[in-house]
């Protein structure tokens, strides 16, 4: 506790003070100051003060608060737990860091100087990673720059995808900076978050989604229920995106496909779910038909392999001469070779509408 | 304080996209003029459905970083945002001419002041002349040059075309270069036979666009002739037909860009205190005409 947090105290005293067992009010010159084990009433100024003294734990921790947003203060105080632990075991524990993840991001609450709070950001992997071999940020925006490319270097279209790429850390944030750090890597999680906390998401399920569209994505309402659930089960899994679904088919119709385990909701179905939305609706307005064409029982299995490692995301990690994998890359191509001519269509199929 | 969002296509295949987006956003950060500078994108997030619950601030000044008036500006951006009782009427305009409208959203609750497109303000039209004295490294450039303003040109929306033929026009009656001409890529006059319409024997091209990608670094270059091939790169000036032309890419990445989004928001009533001053300073501009 500082000079101007006690003097910020006994200002805020007149209209009345309760935060985390501290309980201050002021009626004329009088004094009441309460902390979890005692009631002091009837105190002049000088009493007052010599209370604050005792109590330093409990003025600082009332005045991080009181100078918070709403939004920044309910993540905030989720992060160190506010909700479980008193301020004594909570200054304990923050002088070693109380974390939370946040999606990929691993969100450190830590205590600074007369109780203010300084956090650290960094992916989730990098936990145990001494702080030395992280490159060292302090500026919110950087974080645009980390999220827009994954490890192999490729453009990650998707802020909320689980490819976000390793080696940094942000250090020394105070609360204002750590919310805009964590909605410049992750947009509008923390406030739909607490929406969300507060009983307030306002969720928008495929079906509103759909009809707003206009131009090229007024397609996107001729999908049906089944092409829904796919879409789902395509995009807004877990090994996707970190965010957690809240969007239905309607209101009355839920999806099979599981929400997801993320920390942070989902409330509608994002532009880039959108945009592939656009291209199945188009894709299902094809009618089947039958193809006849020749494949050996390891062949047939094989195309599943290949589909499987492509939807997965999985054909890197098949190594070079993993040749009784499927989909191993000269799999593939012998598999190209024998079944199709010179543009990769298969041979001798027989189609029937 | 008031915030402003800046609300740019960006792309789901290209990050080169939000470039200009971040770039400006960053300068009007440091000119100190908002609390909040947040970028907003259709294919990136925060998206334009959810940016406005990212800012803190009850009152948000919103710019479109877009080249016309049409369908982003008066549909998709007014939707998206939830503006109640958005009536595109409001705005009065022939295409080149919108200027504000304040409304509220309605899941936020909040005051938005909708400004119109950086692409039709007229302090674009310094920002071209401004890439001109960039890209040929002379800040007296004009006499003995001709420009072109490219523009993408379709025929679904006239408005296209408007905001390229507004500036040009807007440059011809500065009387600084020789000869102006509005040239596009899909409709005539086409970028194509860029020599052909000028005497001059230098000719600055400046394609409006915001941000540089396929158009402006692939397209517009192999269409002029200044390469066979995008991906062997060309020289500033190339010489095309005995025309040297200085192609300066993208209008949207000059650092300029970031005055007119600002004026916008001024035009609005934003109180920008001396940030215009600030940004001409840092993004080397000069007064706007007329001022």
């Amino acid at each position: 506790m500082n000079d101007t947090q006690l003097s910020a105290l006994r200002e805020a005293a007149a209209d009345g003070v309760s935060c985390d067992g501290l309980r201050v009010e002021r009626i004329g010159e009088e004094y009441t100051f309460a902390t979890p084990e005692a009631t002091h009433e009837g105190l002049d100024e000088e009493s007052f003060d010599a209370l604050a003294q005792e109590n330093p734990w409990l003025v600082s921790n009332w005045h991080f608060w009181a100078g918070a947003s709403e939004t920044r203060r309910a993540y905030c105080r989720w992060i160190e737990r506010a909700d479980e632990l008193g301020v004594r075991e909570r200054y304990e524990a923050l002088v070693e860091g109380l974390s939370r993840e946040w999606g990929e991001l691993l969100v450190t609450a830590g205590l600074g100087e007369d109780g203010e709070r300084v956090y650290e950001l960094r992916h989730v992997d990098d936990a145990d990673t001494e702080p030395d071999a992280l490159a060292l940020h302090d500026d919110p925006l950087d974080a645009r720059e980390i999220a827009t490319a994954d490890e192999d270097g490729r453009y990650r279209p998707l802020k909320t995808a689980p490819t976000l790429r390793r080696g940094w850390r942000f250090a020394g944030l105070d609360a204002r900076d750590l919310v805009r750090t964590v909605e410049f890597f992750y947009p509008a999680t923390v406030t739909n978050w607490f929406r969300e906390r507060e009983g307030d998401l306002d969720v928008t399920h495929f079906r509103e989604t759909a009809d707003r569209q206009t131009g090229i994505y007024q397609v996107v309402d001729e999908l049906d229920e089944d092409g829904v659930e796919n879409l789902a089960a395509a995009c807004c899994v877990d090994s996707q995106c970190c965010k957690r679904r809240e969007w239905d088919e309607d209101e009355e119709t839920k999806l099979d496909v599981p929400r997801g385990d993320g920390a942070f909701p989902c409330r509608e179905p994002c532009s880039l779910v959108i945009a592939a939305a656009r291209q199945w609706a188009i894709l299902e307005n094809e009618e089947s038909r039958t193809y006849e064409f020749e494949l050996t029982p390891s062949e047939k299995n094989q195309i599943e392999d290949i589909l499987g490692a492509v939807a997965d995301g999985r054909t890197d990690e098949i190594r070079e001469a993993d040749v009784g994998d499927g989909a191993n890359r000269y799999r593939a191509r012998y598999l190209r070779a024998k079944r199709t001519d010179e543009d990769g269509n298969f041979e001798n199929v027989v189609e029937r509408q | 304080m008031p915030a402003l969002v800046i609300a740019a296509h960006g792309s789901h295949l290209n990050p080169g996209s939000h470039d200009p987006a971040f770039a400006h956003a960053d300068t009007i950060r440091a000119a100190g003029a908002f609390d909040e500078v947040r970028e907003a994108f259709w294919k990136e997030e925060p998206s334009f459905r959810e940016v406005l619950r990212t800012v803190e601030s009850e009152e948000v000044y919103v710019v479109p970083l877009f080249v016309s008036e049409g369908y982003f500006t008066e549909q998709v951006i007014p939707r998206e945002l939830r503006l109640e009782g958005w009536d595109v009427a409001e705005w009065d305009s022939d295409g080149t001419d919108a200027d504000h409208v304040t409304l509220t959203a309605d899941d936020v609750e909040k005051t938005v002041h909708y400004c119109g497109p950086v692409g039709t303000h007229e302090s674009m039209t310094d920002v071209i002349v401004q890439r001109a004295e960039t890209v040929t490294g002379d800040p007296d450039v004009g006499e003995g040059f001709g420009i072109a303003v490219v523009g993408h040109g379709t025929d679904r929306n006239e408005n296209s075309a408007k905001a390229i033929e507004y500036h040009a026009e807007r440059v011809r009656e500065t009387e600084r270069f020789d000869e102006v001409q509005a040239l596009f890529m899909d409709e005539e006059p086409e970028v194509d036979d860029v020599a052909e319409y000028f005497e001059a024997e230098d000719v600055v091209v400046v394609p409006l666009f915001v941000a540089d990608g396929y158009h402006t670094q692939e397209d517009i270059p192999e269409d002029m002739g200044l390469t066979d091939d995008y991906r062997e790169g060309y020289d500033v000036p190339t010489e095309v037909d005995d025309t040297r032309i200085w192609y300066a890419g993208a209008v949207g990445t000059e650092a300029l860009l970031a005055d007119v989004l600002l004026e916008r928001a001024a035009d609005a009533g934003a109180d920008v205190g001396n940030a215009l001053d600030l940004v001409r300073q840092r993004t080397g501009g000069t007064a706007a005409a007329g001022d």
